[in-house]
């Protein structure tokens, strides 16, 4: 069942991307999508209303790069209620770092262990 | 180009060379008269750039919306869908639920990363647009791609930096973002 709601709410978010993409007339390439989807996140996050579409969807909702905004963002809030502004500059990348540091690493693996196609 | 347009550039030639040999007043007059021209030539071009967006922007309309729609519902589903099955996989090795999705995300990133270096993830990108992008894959892989693409400038200011290229603005606006959330939070 949990499988079936990521599946839906993962889905609808890349759908709603897909449309950003293709119904604007602007140029929308894959790094305004990125940067959109992490600000999305942390604006919803510290709203609060991102907390229910993790509930709901579990990794639907975590798995899309706004769920990446929601960690950072609340990791921002975290370290503000603890430390103030100290917490709130170290919070977020703090939260995200693991996920950041996951992507450096295997990508420069990647760079490493494969050739360049062409 | 236009009858109209070839019409101006014969008389824009015209006046120019009456410019050229002319002194005082009389250049001052035909300078008067070429700048007229040359400004109804910006006014055609101008036209004719319209013209092309009205017609780019109708045919840019024929993108097959509902095929991108679907590819991009099914392929990000079904990332996320492998995320939630990871998720599982973890609680039940005694991960607790936010871990056990952190975990969840490095593996996805690694998988990301390891289907670009194949050249895989770039195929199934072309069909699923969105829906490959969005998942914490397609932020893996815009990390990978650039380092695997600028290998041949070298470790330092090939990989090393050019592997920032889509990740850098990420980060910086999602700490950015996040930056004011915790400073908002605190204030109100």
């Amino acid at each position: 069942m949990m499988l079936l709601k990521a599946f839906l709410l993962g889905g609808l978010i890349c759908l709603a991307a897909q449309l950003c993409m293709d119904l604007t007339p602007f140029q929308v390439t894959p790094a305004h999508v990125l940067v959109g989807m992490v600000a999305l996140g942390a604006v919803l996050s510290g709203l609060g209303l991102y907390q229910p579409l993790l509930d709901w969807g579990g990794s639907g909702a975590s798995v899309p790069l706004s769920g990446f905004g929601h960690v950072m963002a609340q990791g921002a809030i975290e370290g503000a209620r603890e430390d103030g502004l100290m917490g709130a500059l170290r919070g977020g990348l703090t939260a995200g770092a693991a996920g950041i540091s996951a992507a450096l690493l295997t990508g420069f693996c990647a760079s490493v262990f494969f050739k360049p196609k062409g | 180009m236009t009858d109209q347009e070839r019409e101006l550039l014969r008389r824009h030639q015209d006046v120019l060379a009456r410019e050229a040999g002319s002194r005082g007043r009389e250049r001052a007059r035909w300078a008067e008269k070429r700048k007229e021209i040359e400004q109804a030539q910006d006014a055609l071009l101008r036209e004719r750039g319209r013209l092309y967006l009205v017609r780019s922007s109708k045919t840019a309309a024929k993108v097959p919306l509902v095929k991108n729609m679907l590819w991009a519902f099914g392929v990000g589903g079904v990332i996320c869908s492998v995320g939630q099955g990871f998720v599982f996989l973890f609680q039940r090795f005694g991960l607790a639920l936010k871990d056990a999705s952190a975990a969840s995300t490095c593996v996805l990133i690694a998988i990301g990363a390891f289907l670009t270096g194949l050249g895989v993830y770039d195929d199934i990108g072309k069909r699923a647009g969105a829906g490959s992008i969005v998942p914490v894959t397609g932020f893996s892989n815009s990390i990978s791609s650039a380092a695997l693409e600028f290998k041949r400038e070298g470790f330092l200011y090939g990989v090393g930096a050019k592997i920032f290229t889509v990740a850098g603005p990420v980060i910086l606006y999602g700490v950015a973002v996040s930056i004011v959330v915790g400073l908002v939070d605190l204030l109100f």
